[in-house]
């Protein structure tokens, strides 16, 4: 990396900032923090930072109405880390716009993993990779072509296109919907066992154990993860 | 304005009536002979091969073989069999029905009229019960059957049907038109194709002639039209469509105690239906209906019965002449359409008292009057309005007259050598019009008769005689039974008025004197009582009010008190609160019953029944007394929805209150719980590189443990609360138990975790997160419990019916016989070492999170090798079926 990534946390609990601080100087990123919406939206065209983290519990305002505005004002990755259990909240954030996210209580590892996996994004958003890697898989999104161990996997056009859309963003949770709109565009019902099939097909077409899903991993009630081996 | 495109919200609440109902489809016809039941019954077929559970509830085939060969493919509920007065007749066998639970059901000819002791007088009652149970119906009828288009048919087939459908019955139901050119129909009645009863043989060739048959298609075609607009209507009032559809009318029918009373509410309810316009039927209460014999007064309270039960509203309206009252109430609800009957009477009636319609087309200008002939009754007696002053009075009337007549003359006599002939017949007019205005026309005639009388023999010479030399005294005893006549005249006018103007304010007093009983009233059930026991005073009755509850009428309130009602009764009062009608004694239904329930409806719903029973047995109202009871109804149930409103109000807000706290409450101690443990167990791990390895590791369970706690804690206060809000969708068993052996990764360290789910069995309709807490809490709980290095087993069975995730450990396993203890609040067995470190909780909400979700859970022990074996099952309705490959792709 040649200049040091810049990563804002936005988090009104002292302790929480420290931890991330630790955390994050641990893997040397730049870090700016802010304890308010206010003093985060002000950091933000201060310092322009290449990550946000944003917590969803602020003094002044909700989190969630936070999250279009810093991807209206900045190109920066956000990622939002939020005590809140509950998944329509996290399903809310994704769907407005935000990166990925972790939930409190975090595993430090896990969480360093995601920031280096949305910087990579980053990094990749001007020409997005032509194909993906993940196990014995790879992903050939010119050719449209899926191998396992070399050969060639016969995927369905829909089974292709969660695929497709799901290696796009290697190591990013893709929300149902957004699956859902990009494979089914003029289904208006949510068809959601629709993707569960199609997953379940594709997990026996390309999975080792299809009982422990390795490469398309679930996000619980939220969506989908491609975990590719850069990820 | 903002409201103007909000839904229409009687339109909505049709539309939730109608959810969870049956949907009835009608197949309607001309004319018999066109085909309707094999019509309904290939439809039948039909659906029933598209996989739909048809029955056929009953279904006349009247030998006809293609019929017959139809009904060959279905199922067909047995009849039941009736034995009355030696006969044995059939019928529906509506309970078989409901039992068998179809999903459709064909029941042939709506109109039908069940034999004696049914369980409804008429087929078309059993049609709504099995709707109300949500059974999808199709049945048949022809038009000359439909209430309203009765008296239209009859008019130009000259054939009367007596067994009619109500409208309100086709108001929801999708209308096929089954039709037939009438050429083809007479063809087939000539090959004997159609069946037609015995008894109207007579009338067929009548009945099926081609002016006849085109008349009614055109008319059956219009019905179904006219229901496609309806239902259209609704349509568009439910989504608030800016349409125009006819906005302002407003429809009156006047109708009197003449025959034909019926025929105007059925003529006011289709021309309302027309405009789709509110309507209401008014009997305008002259001083003449104290006249009424009992066959007026039933015609007329039947012609109220019908307007209710078309669904028009009823008003009566005291007046002294029926144009007046007629003119100031339709000016009153600003009505734009008015009907009225034009009685065939006499033109020397006519002339006498002037028509009514002719002087409602003078002197109302702004309404659109129709005219329809009523009465055409000829024989029947037309009254006089001044046949009042013809009563013959009392005895004592005649006494006190005589008396009066023989006082004047004894007085004339004393006084005759100062006064002349002429102020002798003065004197008599006294007791003339004295009589005639205290006692009524008779005792004045006679009074008059009397005087002429004794004048004549008394002072007219020659006196001692009844002969008269004179003729100028002629015409003093021509003047004295003038005035007899006049006078009566007058006082009785009067006297009407007065009495008028008596029952109009009795009734308004008791209108408002019952408004003031209520309002002054400070819980409804103080309330119920106020309404039992005035309307049991007013009416001299005995009363009792019912309020819907889920078992069913709860009786409130009763004068004199009752505990408790028949079965008889209360199924009475079940009808009238869910078919919003009168029910029991003196009504169409469920007859046998002493007491009379009519529902006190508002708007929106039927907020309770009144039940009226008489003493002596006889029918508990009269019908005059109908309107009063009506409006005392309608002011008790807006009263009475006020009160439950406001104490639901009451309720609803209490409720959001505690729940908003609640929530609050969770959600800040999740938040304030969770807070610090992220920093301890982040600095744990960042501690691991400086401090000893093994305190670090100890530090990190502990508070991962703590964690786990606090979970669980959260989600035992959310199922307590019942604050849980179920998210069920379509979930991959292997992802759900993926997702949970990975978040418990740390706890089952050191087992092996055998996963046998197979991947083709079909998704799940769970919450998710609710779900990924039970496995995760089942999966904690074997962690904990099984020996060191034993494998943990997941597994999924398909067994009858249901699918079974189970949790299998190797270890102690549960103590025998209290395998069912262990979901248990703070439940942690002894006597084995499954005690150790668990809250107590985890299997409690594994219990409560899955029953919250239609799942069960158990627990037994394992033979070989020993262990315990946790199951969660799902119940088919849970399992989702697998689309098709067609449908994704």
């Amino acid at each position: 990396m040649s200049t040091l990534a810049r990563v804002l946390i936005v988090d009104d609990e002292p302790h929480i900032r420290r931890l991330l601080k630790t955390t994050l100087a641990r893997a040397s990123y730049d870090i700016v923090e802010a304890e308010t919406a206010r003093e985060a939206l002000e950091r933000l065209s201060e310092t322009k930072p290449d990550v946000v983290l944003l917590d969803l519990g602020l003094p002044d305002r909700d989190g969630l109405e936070l999250v279009p505005i810093i991807k209206k004002q900045t190109t920066a990755t956000l990622l939002v880390v939020s005590a809140r259990d509950a998944t329509d909240q996290k399903v809310a954030a994704l769907d407005l716009g935000a990166d990925d996210y972790v939930t409190k209580p975090f595993d430090s590892e896990e969480l360093l993993a995601r920031v280096r996996t949305a910087l990579r994004h980053r990094m990749h958003v001007q020409g997005a990779q032509s194909s993906i890697v993940a196990g014995d898989v790879e992903i050939d999104l010119v050719n449209r072509r899926v191998l396992k161990g070399g050969n060639d996997v016969h995927l369905t056009p829909k089974e292709f296109g969660i695929v497709a859309e799901l290696a796009k963003f290697p190591g990013r949770v893709i929300t149902h919907q957004q699956l859902l709109s990009a494979v089914w565009p003029n289904d208006y019902e949510r068809h959601i066992e629709y993707l569960r099939v199609v997953i379940r097909n594709i997990r026996q077409k390309i999975e080792t154990d299809v009982s422990r899903p390795a490469i398309i991993v679930n996000e619980l009630g939220i969506g989908y993860r491609l975990r590719g081996n850069e990820s | 304005m903002a409201s103007e495109n909000r839904p229409d919200p009687d339109a909505l609440l049709r539309a939730a009536a109608q959810e969870g109902r049956g949907r009835l489809k009608v197949f309607l016809g001309a004319a018999p002979g066109v085909g309707k039941t094999w019509e309904m019954l290939s439809d039948g077929s039909q659906r029933k091969r598209a996989g739909v559970d048809v029955v056929v509830g009953i279904v006349e085939t009247h030998g006809r073989t293609e019929t017959e060969a139809l009904t060959q493919g279905h199922e067909i509920v047995p009849r039941r069999k009736i034995d009355y007065q030696g006969r044995q007749l059939t019928e529906m066998d509506i309970d078989a029905v409901l039992e068998r639970r179809p999903q459709l059901v064909l029941v042939d000819e709506l109109a039908h009229t069940n034999a004696p002791e049914s369980r409804h007088p008429k087929r078309y009652q059993d049609v709504e019960e099995l709707l109300d149970a949500g059974i999808d119906v199709y049945s048949t009828i022809n038009i000359q059957h439909i209430e309203s288009l009765n008296d239209i048919v009859a008019s130009f087939t000259h054939v009367r049907v007596r067994e009619t459908v109500p409208d309100r019955i086709l108001e929801n139901a999708e209308i096929e038109v089954v039709d037939i050119p009438p050429d083809e129909l007479i063809e087939r009645l000539k090959q004997g194709k159609v069946y037609v009863p015995h008894e109207a043989t007579r009338a067929l060739t009548h009945f099926f002639s081609k002016s006849n048959l085109s008349a009614l298609r055109e008319l059956a075609l219009r019905r179904a039209a006219q229901a496609v607009d309806a239902q259209m209507l609704d349509y568009v009032r439910q989504h608030a469509l800016a349409g125009n559809w006819a906005g302002g009318d407003r429809v009156v029918v006047a109708v009197s105690e003449l025959p034909g009373a019926d025929r105007l509410v059925r003529a006011g309810k289709r021309l309302a239906d027309a405009l789709h316009a509110p309507w209401t039927v008014v009997h305008v209460e002259t001083p003449r209906d104290r006249l009424f014999d009992e066959e007026d007064r039933k015609r007329l309270a039947d012609a109220l019965n019908l307007a209710n039960q078309l669904g028009g509203m009823v008003a009566s309206v005291p007046a002294a002449s029926v144009v007046g009252g007629l003119k100031s109430y339709a000016q009153e609800v600003r009505a734009t359409q008015l009907i009225v009957g034009k009685s065939a009477r006499s033109r020397w009636f006519e002339f006498r008292h002037g028509s009514v319609v002719d002087r409602l087309v003078r002197e109302s200008s702004e309404i659109a009057i129709h005219v329809l002939p009523v009465g055409s009754d000829a024989l029947r007696k037309t009254h006089s309005q001044t046949r009042s002053s013809w009563s013959w009075g009392t005895r004592s009337a005649y006494g006190s007259t005589l008396l009066m007549v023989a006082t004047v003359t004894v007085a004339a006599s004393a006084l005759f050598h100062i006064l002349n002939l002429g102020n002798v017949a003065l004197l008599y007019l006294l007791p003339v019009m004295v009589s005639s205005s205290l006692f009524g026309l008779r005792p004045g005639l006679f009074a008059g008769i009397l005087s002429s009388l004794a004048y004549n023999f008394f002072f007219l010479p020659p006196t001692g005689t009844l002969s008269v030399n004179n003729p100028e005294n002629v015409i003093s005893i021509v003047v004295l039974l003038g005035v007899a006549f006049v006078t009566s005249q007058f006082a009785s006018r009067v006297r009407d008025q007065a009495e008028l103007a008596g029952s109009s304010a009795r009734q308004n007093a008791a209108l408002a004197g019952f408004l003031r009983q209520l309002t002054a009233t400070g819980n409804d059930e103080e309330l119920m009582q106020v309404i039992c026991a005035e309307i049991a005073r007013l009416f001299g009755v005995r009363t009792a009010l019912l309020v819907p509850s889920i078992d069913g009428p709860l009786l409130r309130a009763a004068t004199p008190p009752e505990n408790s009602l028949d079965a008889i009764e209360m199924a009475a009062a079940q009808w009238a609160m869910d078919k919003n009608q009168p029910t029991g004694r003196g009504s169409d239904t469920l007859t046998a019953s002493d007491w009379l329930f009519y529902p006190m409806r508002t708007a929106s719903k039927v907020v309770a029944v009144i039940g009226l029973a008489r003493d002596d047995g006889g029918d508990p109202i009269r019908s005059d007394q109908i309107p009063l009871l009506m409006s005392l109804l309608d002011q008790a149930a807006l009263v009475l929805e006020r009160m439950q409103l406001e104490d639901e109000m009451r309720d609803i807000a209490q409720l959001k209150e505690r729940d908003r706290l609640r929530a609050a409450l969770l959600s800040s101690v999740s938040h304030d719980l969770r807070t610090p443990l992220t920093s301890i167990l982040g600095v744990a791990q960042e501690l691991r590189t400086v401090a000893s390895p093994a305190m670090v590791e100890t530090l990190e369970g502990e508070a991962q443990r703590l964690n786990r706690f606090v979970a669980n804690l959260l989600d035992m206060a959310r199922v307590e609360a019942g604050v849980i809000k179920l998210k069920l969708e379509p979930v991959d068993l292997t992802d759900a138990v993926a997702s949970a052996v990975h978040d418990t990764r740390k706890s089952l360290a050191g087992h092996d975790i055998i996963l046998n789910v197979p991947p083709n069995f079909p998704l799940v309709r769970v919450d998710v997160q609710l779900f990924h807490h039970c496995l995760i809490n089942l999966l904690d709980n074997a962690g904990r419990y099984a020996d060191p290095g034993s494998p943990i087993t997941v597994m999924a069975e398909r067994n009858m019916g249901e699918l079974v995730l189970s949790i299998l450990d190797e270890g102690p396993g549960l103590p025998p016989g209290r395998e069912r203890d262990v979901f248990e609040t703070f439940i942690r067995i002894e006597g084995s070492d499954r005690s150790k470190g668990g809250t107590g909780l985890g299997l409690a909400i594994v219990k409560g999170f899955a029953e919250a979700m239609g799942l069960s859970v158990d627990a037994a022990n394992r033979g070989d090798p020993r262990g315990a074996r946790f199951n969660i099952r799902f119940p088919e309705a849970l399992l989702v079926r697998e689309p098709d490959q067609e449908q994704i792709e």
